[in-house]
């Protein structure tokens, strides 16, 4: 279960409000390659994960990954304080301020609502953890665009130069939990219960590795 | 909800000294808990109950989980009820017994959170709460 605490983890001040970046940044919080798709990906992979490893690291990145949601929520809120209708008109946000208002709504940058569809749960710790590798390069490559369209905002910037920091080191733990699995199905005997893996059945003959060979 | 039989609650004893006032029976069977007495039990007997590890455990989890619900109700009421001296005084309580008892099962098995300073990493060790056993 969870607890909250009431501390971001990386402190966010913006003073000046800007809806353009505000529109851009929203999909970090309800988009494909989001904090929400993040969170959601990994707490829901970790229950099929085999290894202790690769359970702790799916487990607690995927926590980290809702203070991420709350950062990337907090950005957009305090982006969109005290503008006047004209202002969110003139910067694109009319759309999203007529279902909206300024509320924080999980959508990506063109609006698209946020859905499951973004993450993927295939039955397979291996093919689970590459995605789940191309889901931090993604989200990485997502943060430097936003940096690239924020370059006149150091405000805003220092907080999301922080959160790509974040998903160069969860890479490389995912790296690390990768090669514990693909070790751990290499063992020549390999027991687990309630996992699609093709070699269950050869699994209940001693003799047999279970390789194929 | 709450009777007027005060009582002082016992949290004066404790690390934080409170003069808060209340009745335990009254505000328990408000709230449909026992959780302080059992509680109580469990850290007393903490050392002589120990002969079947596993019965101790879980019955050190179930007292956990009581607690921390107990906390979560009494944080959602007294967001609606910020003023209840009652409610602030029980939770008070609970919050010292959460702690005292989860310093006691972390002690001997493994962390309940991350931030529970170790020696050796037993963050590892199974079963997770989705696997059974221990939840």
């Amino acid at each position: 279960m969870w607890t909250y605490n009431k501390v971001l983890q990386y402190p966010i001040n913006i003073k000046n409000s800007n809806a353009k970046l505000a529109k851009f940044i929203i999909s970090q919080y309800g988009g494909p390659d989001g904090e929400l798709a993040a969170s959601l990906r990994y707490l829901s992979q970790r229950f099929g994960m085999p290894d202790q490893k690769s359970k702790a690291v799916l487990n607690d990145i995927g926590t980290e990954e809702l203070a991420h949601l709350e950062m990337v929520g907090t950005i957009v809120h305090q982006l969109t304080k005290d503008l006047s209708a004209e202002e969110i008109k003139a910067a694109g946000l009319g759309d999203y301020y007529t279902d909206h208002g300024v509320d924080v709504y999980p959508q990506s940058a063109a609006g698209t609502p946020f859905t499951a569809a973004y993450i993927a749960c295939k039955g397979d710790p291996i093919a689970n953890l590459q995605e789940d590798l191309a889901a931090e390069q993604k989200a990485r490559a997502t943060y430097e665009k936003l940096i690239d369209l924020c370059a006149d905002d150091p405000e805003v910037l220092d907080p999301l130069r922080f959160l790509r920091q974040r998903e160069i080191v969860h890479f490389q733990r995912f790296g690390e939990a990768l090669r514990g699995v693909q070790d751990k199905l290499a063992e020549k005997r390999f027991y687990m219960n309630n996992m699609n893996c093709n070699n269950n059945d050869n699994n209940n003959n001693d003799n047999d590795c279970g390789c194929g060979n | 909800m709450m009777n007027d039989n005060k009582m002082f609650c016992g949290c004066a004893n404790a690390i934080t000294n409170c003069n808060c006032e209340y009745d335990p029976q009254g505000i328990n069977a408000a709230f449909g808990y026992n959780t302080a007495s059992e509680a109580d039990n469990c850290a007393c007997n903490m050392k002589n109950c120990c002969e079947n590890d596993m019965e101790t455990r879980q019955d050190m989890l179930n007292k956990i989980r009581s607690l921390d619900f107990a906390i979560v109700e009494l944080a959602q009421y007294l967001d609606t009820h910020p003023d209840d001296k009652k409610a602030i005084c029980l939770h008070k309580e609970y919050c010292n017994q959460y702690r005292e008892l989860t310093d006691s099962y972390q002690k001997v098995y493994g962390p309940l959170t991350i931030n529970c300073p170790c020696n050796k990493w037993r963050w590892l060790e199974e079963p997770w709460p989705w696997e059974g056993g221990m939840c």
